[in-house]
């Protein structure tokens, strides 16, 4: 160091002052008479560390995929490291993951995941699991608690990546919008493969509006007769007029003459008490619980659960199907 | 060894080292452009036509929303090739599938989730539910409202503009007949005819009623456009009918 000290100070034209408190070197600038600047050399750590991270650029610009240009075989320097993994094969339009036949090629991102896809013990195990599930009936996969451990963790994460911005976090739906999926009531048919088809194909649901064929005082006669079917107190002679208006009306066609509804169309049963639609739980009182019935009849409504099918594999729909089994059940 | 103070007080030796210095950064950026024939993944449907389009007019004017309203300060469009993003949000994104964005909306920060197949995932009445009032469905959402988008008129004055703009830098919307022609080449003439400049505005208005994306059929509002934009988004490819090591090869 004294010697490089040396040669510096020949270099430098300026003369050298020191601060005369400590006797440090300055760069000999002065501002307002007495400011000075310390010309003090970076710290060697912090020297040292400068020239590691280039010679880390430099093990990094070999080992790693860096330079795509000529200068290496096809074009690029393509790092040292290699990955394996298999081709897909598609077959009939549809796509066999790892089907077919295996590949080498340099490291990068898109290998590692194809690769990590095929051969990480904890994606096989995900794998295993997905394909154990969907190759086991319904029923067994529930009393399995292995299996119904791993299908309530990872359909979780399925039902909350697709479903639960509809259907809640928890499957309770919001009335008026979306159907509660854990009340063990479904419109589209309870079955196993009623709810498979449901999310595979999606639904598309249509109540029409009633308020140009019928008058408000026949929309509030009806309501009355609906909300008497799920046992609601109600003006009795109303409900009466509001029968043969169901039956007449148009009503009966999709929600049945008893008013059980049909899952074929997914209307909704009118006898279990459970309201998709009209928020009668919420209504204060009796009134409002009219109003709120009346709003569905004279407006209608449409909804739709989107399809899934070319999102989630029909494994995954299995798991799906045995989640939402499970989520009800409990 | 040299005090960086000789350098520093001799203006021509430093120009010289800082051009130096730069032109090594330059270099490694752009040299490779001179050797690599494409980084853009040629994606063609079982038709050999491409599957990656641009977008229509409404879903463009949609997408301008999309940027004026900010959203890529808290949703990227970029899903990378990880497994945990590949379990959440499907298969990672090709280059072909943001060629005719400009500027691109990959993005860095996620705020929320990333939005690069969002297309689809959702009915177009949760979208505009959830625009207006992400609360009402997403208990937990920190996403600010934005109810304006149901109410306000889509300003379509300036579409043939925009997409003239767009045609400018490259993106293929067509104007002649050769033009026209060459796109039903390249994307099949259903799309061909989306593209065509001339029938833009009447290709729009057409969308915007079949679609019906805000659930309100005598109105055309500025949310019509934007869940028109977010339904396209990550769904033009069909990833059952490819295989990975064709994506790979990119790489």
């Amino acid at each position: 160091m004294a010697d490089i000290d040396k040669v510096t100070k020949q270099k430098v034209k300026h003369e050298v002052i020191k601060d005369p408190l400590t006797g440090a070197e300055t760069t000999g600038h002065v501002w307002d008479d007495t400011l000075m600047e310390f010309n003090n050399p970076i710290p060697t750590w912090w020297l040292w560390a400068f020239y590691g991270t280039i010679v880390f650029t430099i093990a990094y610009f070999i080992m790693y995929p860096s330079w795509p240009t000529g200068l290496a075989e096809k074009g690029y320097l393509k790092g040292t490291a290699e990955l394996t993994y298999k081709a897909d094969i598609i077959k009939d339009g549809k796509r066999i993951v790892g089907g077919g036949e295996e590949i080498t090629t340099h490291w990068n991102t898109r290998a590692l995941l194809a690769h990590e896809m095929q051969n990480d013990p904890n994606e096989l195990k995900r794998q295993e699991m997905v394909k154990t599930v969907a190759a086991t009936p319904l029923a067994s996969v529930i009393k399995d608690p292995q299996q119904s451990q791993f299908v309530l963790a990872y359909g979780k994460g399925i039902f909350g990546d697709y479903c639960a911005a509809c259907h809640q976090a928890g499957g309770q739906g919001v009335i008026g919008h979306y159907p509660n999926l854990i009340d063990d009531a479904w419109l589209w048919g309870a079955d196993s493969a009623d709810i498979e088809l449901t999310i595979r194909k999606g639904r598309k649901g249509n109540m029409p509006a009633h308020k140009a064929s019928m008058t408000d005082a026949e929309i509030a006669q009806t309501a009355n007769y609906v909300l008497s079917l799920s046992g609601e107190s109600v003006d009795s002679a109303a409900a009466e007029h509001g029968k043969k208006l169901f039956n007449t009306k148009g009503c009966s066609g999709c929600h049945m003459p008893t008013g059980i509804g049909m899952k074929a169309l997914g209307s909704a049963n009118l006898t279990d008490k459970i309201w998709t639609q009209a928020d009668v739980p919420a209504a204060v009182d009796a009134k409002a619980k009219v109003a709120a019935v009346k709003t569905i009849i004279a407006n209608g409504f449409k909804r739709e659960m989107p399809a899934w099918e070319s999102r989630l594999s029909n494994d995954e729909i299995k798991v799906l199907v045995a989640y939402l089994k499970l989520l009800s059940a409990n | 060894m040299m005090k960086h103070e000789s350098i520093e007080t001799n203006a021509a030796l430093l120009i010289v080292l800082t051009l130096a210095a730069i032109s090594i950064g330059g270099l490694v950026e752009i040299v490779p452009l001179f050797y690599i024939e494409g980084t853009v993944e040629d994606v063609k449907n079982a038709d050999g036509k491409d599957a990656v389009r641009p977008y229509t007019g409404l879903e463009q004017l949609g997408r301008d929303i999309y940027t004026r309203e900010g959203c890529y300060t808290c949703h990227s469009q970029m899903i990378r090739p990880f497994r945990d993003e590949a379990l959440r949000y499907g298969h990672y994104s090709l280059a072909a599938e943001s060629q005719y964005d400009h500027p691109f909306q990959w993005g860095s920060m996620r705020r929320g989730p990333d939005l690069a197949r969002v297309g689809g995932k959702y009915s177009s009445a949760w979208h505009t539910k959830h625009l207006i009032a992400p609360r009402s469905v997403v208990p937990e959402s920190i996403m600010p409202n934005y109810p304006w988008l149901q109410d306000t008129d889509l300003d379509i004055s300036d579409l043939t503009a925009k997409m003239k703009t767009l045609k400018k830098v490259g993106v293929p919307y067509s104007l002649t007949k050769i033009e026209y022609d060459a796109n039903v080449e390249q994307f099949g003439e259903d799309v061909a005819k989306k593209l065509d400049i001339n029938m833009s505005e009447k290709n729009l208005m057409k969308d915007a009623k079949l679609g019906n994306f805000d659930g309100n059929p005598d109105k055309l509002s500025e949310m019509d456009a934007l869940v028109a934009y977010l339904q396209i988004l990550g769904t033009m490819i069909d990833f059952s009918k490819h295989d990975e090591a064709e994506f790979i090869k990119f790489r």
